[in-house]
Parts: C-alpha cells; sequence; structure tokens
C-alpha cells in the first residue's frame, strides 16, 4: 500500500481528461449534428457554425491541461514519483472541479451552442450575440479549471 | 471615431433627370433613401415590382448561367481568389454595355435552355437504357411481340416464372392438340416462351398456362426485338450527341463570362434603381427624393447635384424623434473593429461609439489570451502578406485581416514578455537534438510557473477595463447633461469599488493570498471602509431614485447595492486571461513534448517535424479561436455591460451592390 499516493494522484489525473474530454466529445458532437443541419441548406454559413460548434470543446482542452500539469508535478513524466498517500488524494480531489464542472459544462454548454447555431440559419447577421450564448456557460468550466491549477500548483508546496 | 451625423437632404427635379440622377446616386453611394413623403393629389408612388422582378428573373439567369460555366467549363480559381477583390471598370465601360446588353441576355437565356436540353437528353437515355434492358431476354425472338398467329393458329408470347425447359412445358401442355413451343430464354426467375397453337384451343391454353403463374407480354412495338433494340440504340446515341453539342456550346460561351458576370451586375444596379424609383413621389413633370446623408458628404453632394441637374436640394438638420440610421467612422486603428461592435449593437440614440475605447482593450487581450510570440508571428506574416499583396481586396475582408494583423502584433508582445516561442520548443529542440539546453527568457515572467501573478494580473486588467467602461457611462451622462446621473451611478460606484480593493489591500490574509509583497498600512483600510459605508449608502438611497413610493426605492436601492457581486463576478470572470494563456502554452508542451519522444535521430527529427507541424497548427486554430470568442465576451458582456446599450438602425445607403465589378468615377466612397 506504499503506492497507492500516486495511484491516487493519477487517478485524478486520468478522471480530469477523462470526464472533461468526454464532455466536450458529447458537446462537440451533437453542435456537430446541429451545423451539419445548417449546412445542407446554407453551405455559406459553414465558417459561422463552425465556431459556435467548436466552442464546446474547450473543456476537453482544459482537462487535459490539468492532467499534464498533474502528470509532470507528481512525476510521472520523469522524476521522484514517490508521494505520500494524503498528498496523492489531495491530487485527486485537486482534479475534481475540473472533471466534473468540465463534463457537465461542455454539454450545456453544447445545448446552448445548438440552440445558438439555430439562431446563426435563421438571422445570420445576429452571430455575435449567439456567439455569447455559449460563452457565458464555459465562465464556470474556466473558474473551475482555475481552481484545479490552483490547487495542483500549490499540493507542490506542502510538506508531508 | 464618432457616430458620423446625418442630414436630411431633399432633391426636388424634373421628372427627365430622373435615370441620371439615380444613376449618379447609386454610383456615389451615399445616401439611404427612404419613403416618408405621403401621397397626395399630384404627387403619387408608382408601382415598379414588376419591372423590378424581371430584372430579378434576369439576375437569377446570369447566375445559374456562370454556376453552369463553372461546371462545364473548370476554371482554375485559387482559393485566394477571394481576397482579389472586384474588378474596377470605367464610366464609359459601364455606359458601353448597353450595345452587348441584349446579345449576352440572349446568350444567357440560351445557356439555360442547352441545360435544359441536357437534361432532358440525360432523361431519354435513362429510359432508352432501360427499354435496351427489357429487350435482353428477347432478343433471339424473331417475330414481333404484336404478332398474333395466322388464320387458324394463335401465337402466344409471354414469360413464366421460375426456370422451365421446353420438356417440362410440353408436360404441362399435354392433351392439346397442336401446340409448338419455343423457349427464347430461361432464368432462374423467369423464362421467356413463344407458343404456337390452334386458335380453336388458345383460350384453353392460355388458361393452363396461367396456373403456372403466364403473363402475356404486351408491346404497341411491330418490329422484331432486334431491331427495336437498334431502334434504341440509336436514340441513345442521339441524345449523347445532344448532350455533347450543348455542353460545347456552353463551353464555348466561357469566353463570354465576364459579359455574363456584367450582366448580373448590371442588373442588380438597375433592380435596386427601380426599387428606389418605387419609393419616390412624383407628379407628371416632377419628382421628389427623401433621404439621410451623412453631413460631410452632404455639401459636395448637392453642389454636384445642383451644378449637373435643374434640381433643389435642401439640407435639414434631423429631428430628436426621427430615426436616423448609424454609420460609424473609426482611424485605421479601431476601424476594423466596428463589425465587432456591429455584432452587438450600434450605438442607439444619443450614445457614443464605443470603437476607439474598446480597441485599445480588444487587441491587448487577444494577445493576454494567445500568448505566444511564433503564434503571433504566424497571424501577422499571414495577414500582412495577404494585405500587401491584394490591394484590391473588399473593405469588409480588409478591415477583418487588419483586426487579426493587430492581434497578431499584440500576441508577439505578450509572447515575448512572457517567453513563449511555440511554447517551450527553443528549449526541447536544443537539448533533445543538440545536446544542451537553450531557453530564451521571458521578458517578464512564466505564467505557468507564476500562476497566482498572472491571475492578479488578469484581474487587475478585468478592473481597468470595467473602470474604462464606468468612465465612458460618466462621459454619456455628461453629454447628455445628466450630471446628478454621473455622480450617482458612476462617481458613487468608483469610490465603492476602489475602497473595497483599498480594505481587500491592506488586510494580510488577501495579500497573503495573492502573495502580494507590500501591504497597505491599517489606517488606509480604516478610511476605505468609511467611503465604503458611505459610497454603499449613497447607492442604497439614490439606486431607486425613479420610484416615487419610498418603500419601493428602498428596495431597488437595495437591489442596486447588490450589483456589488455583479463587480466582483465580473472581475472574476478575467480569470480567463489566465487559463486560455495556460492553456496554449501546456498544450505547446504537450506537442513538443510528444514530438521529442521518438529520440534525437533521423526518425527522431522526423517525427518531431510531423508532430509539430500538425500539433501547432491545430493549436494556434483552437487558441486562436477561444482567443477570439472570449476578447468578444469580455467586450460584450463585462465592458459594453457597464455602459452600452445600442439599438442603432444600420446606415444602408443607396449604392452599387455588384458582386464582380465596381464601377470607378472621379471620386468615390463606395
Amino acid at each position: 500500500m506504499d503506492n497507492l499516493g500516486i495511484v491516487l494522484a493519477l487517478t485524478g489525473a486520468v478522471l480530469a481528461a477523462l470526464l472533461a474530454g468526454i464532455g466536450s466529445a458529447k458537446g462537440v458532437g451533437m453542435a456537430g449534428e446541429a451545423a451539419a443541419g445548417v449546412i445542407t441548406e446554407d453551405p455559406s454559413k459553414f465558417s459561422k457554425v463552425l465556431i459556435l460548434q467548436l466552442l464546446p470543446g474547450t473543456q476537453g482542452i482544459y482537462g487535459l491541461l490539468i492532467a499534464f500539469i498533474t502528470l509532470s508535478q507528481i512525476g510521472i513524466l520523469g522524476g521522484d514519483s514517490n508521494i505520500s498517500v494524503a498528498k496523492g488524494a489531495l491530487y485527486l480531489a485537486a482534479c475534481l472541479p475540473m472533471a466534473i464542472v468540465g463534463y457537465s459544462s461542455a454539454i450545456r454548454q453544447a445545448r446552448a451552442s445548438v440552440a445558438s447555431i439555430g439562431v446563426v440559419a435563421k438571422r445570420p447577421e445576429q452571430f455575435g450575440k449567439a456567439m455569447i450564448f455559449p460563452a457565458m456557460v464555459e465562465t464556470y468550466a474556466i473558474l473551475a479549471l482555475l481552481i484545479s491549477i490552483l490547487a495542483v500548483i500549490g499540493i507542490g508546496g506542502i510538506n508531508f | 471615431m464618432a457616430v458620423l451625423q446625418m442630414q436630411r437632404i431633399n432633391i426636388c427635379t424634373l421628372k427627365k433627370n430622373r435615370k441620371p440622377l439615380l444613376e449618379l446616386l447609386q454610383r456615389k453611394g451615399v445616401i439611404e433613401i427612404n419613403d416618408d413623403i405621403p401621397e397626395d393629389n399630384v404627387f403619387h408612388k408608382m408601382d415598379m415590382s414588376s419591372a423590378e422582378g424581371m430584372l430579378i428573373k434576369n439576375i437569377s439567369l446570369a447566375n445559374d448561367a456562370l454556376d453552369l460555366l463553372h461546371k462545364y467549363a473548370k476554371d482554375n480559381t485559387s482559393l485566394l481568389s477571394v481576397l482579389e477583390g472586384r474588378k474596377e471598370i470605367s464610366l464609359a465601360d459601364y455606359e458601353g454595355f448597353r450595345d452587348v446588353y441584349e446579345d449576352t441576355l440572349s446568350m444567357v437565356r440560351e445557356i439555360h435552355k442547352k441545360e435544359k436540353q441536357i437534361a432532358d437528353a440525360n432523361a431519354d437515355i435513362l429510359k432508352a437504357d432501360a427499354g435496351i434492358e427489357a429487350l435482353n431476354p428477347w432478343l433471339s425472338l424473331d417475330v414481333p411481340f404484336q404478332c398474333k398467329g395466322t388464320r387458324h393458329t394463335a401465337v402466344l408470347i409471354g414469360t413464366l416464372a421460375n426456370e422451365w425447359t421446353k420438356e417440362q412445358l410440353e408436360e404441362q401442355l399435354d392433351g392439346f392438340g397442336a401446340v409448338h413451343i419455343e423457349v427464347i430464354s430461361a432464368t432462374k426467375d423467369q423464362t421467356c416462351v413463344f407458343l404456337l397453337c390452334l386458335k380453336e384451343e388458345a383460350d384453353a391454353v392460355t388458361e393452363k398456362l396461367r396456373e403456372v403463374s403466364f403473363t402475356m407480354k404486351t408491346s404497341h412495338n411491330n418490329r422484331i426485338p432486334r431491331e427495336e433494340e437498334q431502334e434504341l440504340l440509336q436514340q441513345k446515341k442521339e441524345a449523347l450527341e445532344c448532350i455533347e453539342t450543348a455542353k460545347e456550346y456552353i463551353v464555348s460561351c466561357a469566353s463570354k463570362k465576364d459579359s455574363i458576370q456584367f450582366l448580373a451586375d448590371y442588373e442588380r444596379m438597375r433592380s435596386d434603381k427601380y426599387h428606389v424609383i418605387g419609393k419616390l413621389v412624383q407628379s407628371n413633370k416632377a419628382m421628389i427624393l427623401t433621404g439621410y446623408i451623412p453631413e460631410e458628404y452632404a455639401g459636395e453632394i448637392s453642389e454636384l447635384i445642383q451644378n449637373r441637374f435643374d434640381a433643389v436640394v435642401e439640407l435639414i438638420e434631423t429631428k430628436e424623434e426621427e430615426d436616423v440610421p448609424v454609420y460609424l467612422k473609426n482611424n485605421g486603428f479601431s476601424a476594423p473593429l466596428e463589425s465587432t461592435v456591429e455584432g452587438f449593437s450600434l450605438p442607439g440614440k444619443g450614445e457614443t461609439d464605443p470603437t476607439f475605447i474598446m480597441s485599445l482593450f480588444y487587441y491587448m487581450l487577444f494577445g493576454l489570451m494567445l500568448s505566444d510570440a511564433a503564434y503571433g508571428l504566424i497571424m501577422v506574416l499571414g495577414c500582412g502578406i495577404a494585405l500587401a499583396k491584394f490591394k484590391n481586396m473588399e473593405p469588409t475582408i480588409k478591415k477583418t485581416l487588419k483586426m487579426y494583423l493587430y492581434c497578431g502584433i499584440s500576441t508577439v508582445f505578450w509572447g515575448v514578455m512572457f517567453g513563449s516561442y511555440f511554447g517551450d520548443v527553443v528549449d526541447v529542440v536544443s537539448e533533445n537534438f543538440f545536446g544542451n539546453k537553450v531557453s530564451i527568457p521571458a521578458l517578464w515572467f512564466v505564467p505557468v510557473n507564476e500562476p497566482m501573478r498572472m491571475l492578479v494580473f488578469s484581474m487587475l486588467l478585468g478592473v481597468i477595463h470595467l473602470y474604462a467602461g464606468l468612465a465612458m457611462k460618466f462621459y454619456q451622462n455628461v453629454k447628455a447633461k445628466q450630471y446628478l446621473d454621473a455622480v450617482y451611478d458612476v462617481v458613487l460606484w468608483y469610490i465603492l469599488l476602489t475602497s473595497c480593493i483599498l480594505l481587500l489591500l491592506s488586510t494580510e490574509m488577501f495579500t497573503g493570498i495573492v502573495g502580494l509583497s507590500f501591504i497597505l498600512p491599517s489606517v488606509v483600510g480604516k478610511l476605505a471602509g468609511i467611503a465604503a459605508v458611505l459610497s454603499a449608502l449613497g447607492i442604497l438611497f439614490t439606486a431607486g431614485r425613479e420610484s416615487r413610493n419610498p418603500l419601493k426605492r428602498f428596495l431597488k436601492g437595495l437591489y442596486g447595492l447588490y450589483g456589488i457581486s455583479g463587480y466582483l463576478s465580473d472581475v472574476l470572470s478575467y480569470s480567463r486571461l489566465l487559463a486560455l494563456g495556460l492553456a496554449t502554452g501546456v498544450i505547446c508542451t504537450v506537442i513538443n513534448k510528444m514530438g521529442a519522444m521518438a529520440g534525437n535521430g533521423v526518425v527522431g527529427v522526423f517525427v518531431f517535424t510531423l508532430v509539430f507541424i500538425f500539433g501547432h497548427s491545430l493549436n494556434i486554430g483552437i487558441n486562436a479561436l477561444g482567443a477570439y470568442v472570449h476578447t468578444n465576451r469580455l467586450q460584450y458582456v463585462e465592458f459594453f455591460g457597464k455602459f452600452y446599450e445600442g439599438g442603432g438602425r444600420k446606415f444602408n445607403p443607396f449604392s452599387a451592390k455588384t458582386k464582380y465589378y465596381k464601377i470607378k468615377e472621379n471620386t468615390n466612397h463606395g
């Protein structure tokens, strides 16, 4: 059981990449279906709906970011990977905001994106406003990312 | 740097000047014509919708013809051709088009007809193919299907389900007098047979055959199957030839593509003109035109019209209640962002054009979010080269490219400040392939190593951005002479927010968290506390000042004060500067690390190059998109939320909205 620390920490990193990635994959997929529907009617809207489709994709990137920072902090990518159980649990906890908020915000953001794609289909001149609705949802992913980053980097400085 | 002042322009002239006047105005493109003048006994509006409809039909004919030319006579238009812009032609060339107008129009109609012929011929080919296919099993039959027999015999031609041999059929028809059976063809699914029997037995034989699902073959053709097939083949050949000649004609028109494009533009301009004529009020001999014109063009245009025509031009200041269209004009640095402002909403009545102030922050925020010197350089080079190479590009594309050019410059700046060049590619390459690690130090600090510092910087920028928004509100209030509003809605908030920040800065807990090296003395904190309470009270009593009911007023005041939580979330929202900046940096690191995994041999270099090119092009795309979206969000939600409502209507002048050509005149404000 000496190695439980690194197991917990890695679980955290993997969860951040997994859940946020799944959320984004679902989200971008949903928005993509809606976007493809618009293109059948009017191919000239491609660039606009593409932007809207990609918006829920950022959570996956944030998840990757947290996973990567965690991996490098816990020494999986080279270095000393000997960390205590408590520290491992801390890393796991630190990754959770990004994992959980990332997952659900990506899907909620995708629904806003789908609605905005509908706006662009009917009133392309309202693209600027339509883009903002999904971007509002992303705020919470960013806040989760912020806490996860600060926590993951902060844990390194704690001694026990 | 502002919303252009509009004037109402009224032009009264003789009807014979209608055409040249409208064409002049269309080329100038500075007047938005509207139909505010009511009809009366003398002045009437004309119904031009049928003429307009015909022209619109011609436009679509021309566009269809262009599509067909593109389909049959492929020309090499590169992707970059969108940057080239419309060709310029002189006014004389435009006038000269009238001579070839009819020819071009009939050519376009001919192309349309040819396309219909091609479609018909294709249908004929399909039909012939189906006929040949159906005849295939009957080819060895040497009488026509219509053959009924002789005086005493009857002929039965038809199909049976499943496969039959002659013997099996003879067995089936055992008991009849003379029956001659020929199997024309037999497959697993059906058997084609020719039977000859006595006329009086024909019905009975047919009945017997029906038991094994016999169907008579019916046909109108009185030729034998092989001849019929020849006939169909001939039809098919003719159809193919017809397609070829039609295609040849269309391809031969490719050299006239320019005229067809011009036709589309020409008809577009004419239909717009007719649309305008429909809005004018006209008497038997005179006409009146009314509309809006930006003040700076008004003098020039009215002089021009009065010199050229017998006309009266009247310029009037717009009234308060009029729905005046909005036209923004900014310097070269800010103008690219006009469309971003328009994407939100154009300035409404009494509002200032926010483009210039916004542009200062826009470029900076974008650069901070992408924050990689190499990515910025790629943007600068891409946009710079395109701008230098294609001088004639359309204004909207030009503005977009300029916007990304400035964003790119800002990205380079912040990339250098934060020491990011394709992330840490210099470190990785030097360590992996040359053995000793070289790194370019950050001019300021590396956000990945000091995220807290970056966070504080982001929020500081946020506070500045929000203060700028409040300052805009102050300016607007003062401009509208609402001095008390300026004090209540802006100054009180300034005091409250600033004193809250000072209060935070004087507590040890806060400075400890954000890692500041200084702390304000506690006396400052106390004073700030008092100021905060006073300003909060001020807001509490003034935020609901439009209500007369004291209770309602108090509650509204409370709600106004609750707005402080909005400021908190607004400031926190700027943490996305940190998040997106880190996202770029960390993904760069991931890409570089992955590329370096294959070692440092020849294969290693190859893999690294591949991963590098693929990974970074993906990263620049995703992160530039993210930076664009979130910069817009910070402007629209946080910044505009403080002072800007919009609701203005876009200035839509009567102009030559052509697609392929633009007509050059001595001076052009397109």
